[in-house]
């Protein structure tokens, strides 16, 4: 395997009680990429996530950030390292105001608290929720509790952000709004590996998109050439389908 | 909706000098109050400092870090009984007894806290741990000789000494508790614009959360029960040298778990000033309805359930967090 690699993960399993949630999925994600991550429902994406994030551990296969293993490390300790994720079912600190949620995750690299609460603004003011920065956090619309969660994963300063859904349940206004948030996000440097539902959104935002059906690996690619892969059609549309097209 | 301009000060706000006045009254008027009120408030006011002392340490782990124990008279009982048992067998001064205390009361904490977090237990799970924790040194406390049994350890009283912390008089427990408590106050305050402080919350809030965030949530919740562990079992040692007697049921029982938890949740888990505010309401209201009702002796618990029920229906973050609630909402309203 090649040191130089950002995040490589290889032959990677995973199976809950016989059923494989996870079979033997490779991919590669190069420095400062957008790589989108689609599949239908169940299809094991999330979990993929967890596994990145040490959030599960993998049965077998290997992901190495940086040249270092990723396999049995904490979800804390991957975040040090510098690759930080959203949940897909978000998860405000409610009882904390915005802006002392996004100091949660300031303190990851910042140890004074003056220059945590200037960062903390200072990100806030990026996503747009400096408004709200003194509410309780329970108390903030949908879209703006997405803006806080990437905000949050923001503070943490990540080399590699990873996004599970940002976009679902958000208008088109709103949509393109985050959209936004992360080409600026990536212009700054950091990579972004992005689970989406929204075919058209994912389409427009990734360099690269990478399918998995039934945890399998079946297309990896330019958004172009996926979206006319036979075995992503059949996916999605069933078998048969690509025929019909014809 | 106002328009938060970004700006330092929000986080952690330190006190305008005008406050830090105020308190400084307060405090210094404290100073001045035993010799104004009759010696039975004395020992009103040494309880509300004592009860606040626990109910900080409870905070620190319930309110901050939000592990509910149900068992703290674990750590308050092995307080007093370690303190008591090394002076009144090798004669060793309570001051450093209470080193050892808070070291008792830390491994004890240290060793539930292990075996309860590193398996994710919380909420009511890690509450009845707690409390299985705290009737089982109970259960060892009545049966063993050695440590006094149901009878309880008779502390000998020398006349006073401050380096035994013994005296005949109630004043100078009044300063020793009061400045105990104006300085676990000052620590907790502290401890609110610390890293540590806000990853407490966040760990209260959502474990899966604060780990993506890179909270080391097991440490944290190990580093708690430490804090909280100690604290509580310097009460537990203060009370002692305070009573000079101590028994099974009013250090290990449940009821004392009650007493100290109670306090906080009412005034506001997870505030600086919750425990000090419960206390200052329940405190004297206990001792009152004791005197009252001395031959019903379980009237005042009954009155402590009427309450927790209340407070937790309809005040689930205390009467400070009412008053947040309040604030907050007059200040939307005005906007």
């Amino acid at each position: 395997m090649e040191s130089n690699s950002f995040l490589h993960v290889v032959s990677v399993s995973k199976s809950f009680r016989g059923l494989h949630a996870i079979s033997n999925v490779s991919l590669k994600l190069n420095p400062g990429e957008i790589l989108g991550l689609i599949g239908p429902n169940g299809a094991g994406k999330t979990t993929l996530f967890n596994l990145i994030t040490g959030f599960l551990r993998a049965d077998s296969g290997e992901i190495e950030f940086l040249g270092k293993n990723l396999v049995g490390l904490e979800p804390h300790q991957i975040c040090k390292m510098g690759i930080t994720r959203t949940f897909q079912i978000v998860k405000p600190f409610s009882h904390l105001s915005t802006l002392e949620n996004v100091a949660v995750g300031c303190y990851n690299r910042i140890a004074d608290l003056k220059e945590v609460e200037e960062k903390a603004w200072e990100i806030l003011q990026f996503v747009g929720l400096n408004k709200k920065a003194l509410e309780p956090a329970s108390s903030l619309t949908t879209p703006d509790r997405k803006r806080l969660e990437l905000a949050r994963a923001l503070a943490t300063v990540p080399k590699l952000l990873l996004l599970d859904e940002v976009m679902a349940g958000l208008n088109p206004t709103e949509e393109h709004e985050i959209i936004d948030l992360v080409h600026k996000i990536r212009e700054a440097g950091t990579a972004i590996f992005v689970i989406e539902h929204h075919m058209r959104v994912i389409m427009g935002l990734s360099d690269r998109i990478v399918v998995i059906h039934h945890g399998l690996c079946i297309a990896d690619g330019d958004p172009r050439t996926v979206s006319e892969d036979k075995n992503v059609i059949e996916a999605y549309l069933g078998k048969g389908a690509h025929l019909a097209k014809d | 909706m106002r328009e938060y301009q970004p700006q330092e000060g929000y986080l952690g706000r330190g006190l305008s000098w005008q406050k830090w006045l105020i308190i400084g009254l307060i405090v210094a008027a404290l100073h001045f109050l035993p010799w104004t009120i009759p010696p039975q408030y004395v020992h009103i006011m040494i309880m509300i400092f004592l009860f606040t002392i626990t109910g900080q340490g409870w905070n620190i782990l319930g309110g901050y870090a939000g592990q509910f124990s149900f068992g703290h008279s674990l750590f308050f009982g092995l307080g007093a009984y370690t303190s008591t048992l090394m002076f009144i067998h090798w004669g060793l001064s309570p001051w450093i007894g209470m080193v050892f205390s808070c070291f008792i009361g830390i491994m004890m904490g240290l060793f539930v806290g292990y075996l309860s977090f590193r398996y994710g237990l919380s909420g009511p799970f890690f509450a009845l741990i707690m409390l299985a924790f705290a009737e089982i040194c109970h259960m060892i406390s009545i049966s063993w000789k050695a440590v006094g049994a149901a009878l309880g350890l008779l502390i000998p009283l020398k006349g006073t000494s401050l380096a035994l912390m013994q005296f005949v008089d109630k004043k100078p427990f009044y300063f020793i508790t009061l400045w105990m408590m104006v300085g676990a106050l000052y620590l907790v305050w502290r401890m609110e614009k610390t890293r540590m402080g806000f990853y407490f919350l966040a760990v209260r809030e959502d474990n899966d959360a604060a780990e993506a965030l890179g909270v080391n949530v097991l440490k944290y919740k190990m580093v708690a029960m430490t804090l909280s562990a100690g604290l509580t079992s310097i009460g537990g040692t203060i009370y002692a040298q305070y009573l000079l007697y101590i028994d099974p049921d009013m250090t290990f029982g449940v009821m004392n778990s009650i007493e100290i938890l109670i306090r906080p949740i009412i005034g506001g888990p997870g505030t600086v000033l919750g425990p000090l505010l419960g206390s200052v309401l329940l405190t004297p209201l206990a001792e009152f309805t004791r005197l009252a009702f001395q031959s019903y002796s379980g009237v005042y618990l009954m009155i402590y359930g009427m309450i927790l029920v209340g407070v937790i229906m309809f005040l689930p973050d205390g009467i400070i967090g009412l008053a947040k609630r309040v604030f907050y909402k007059m200040r939307k309203e005005v906007e």
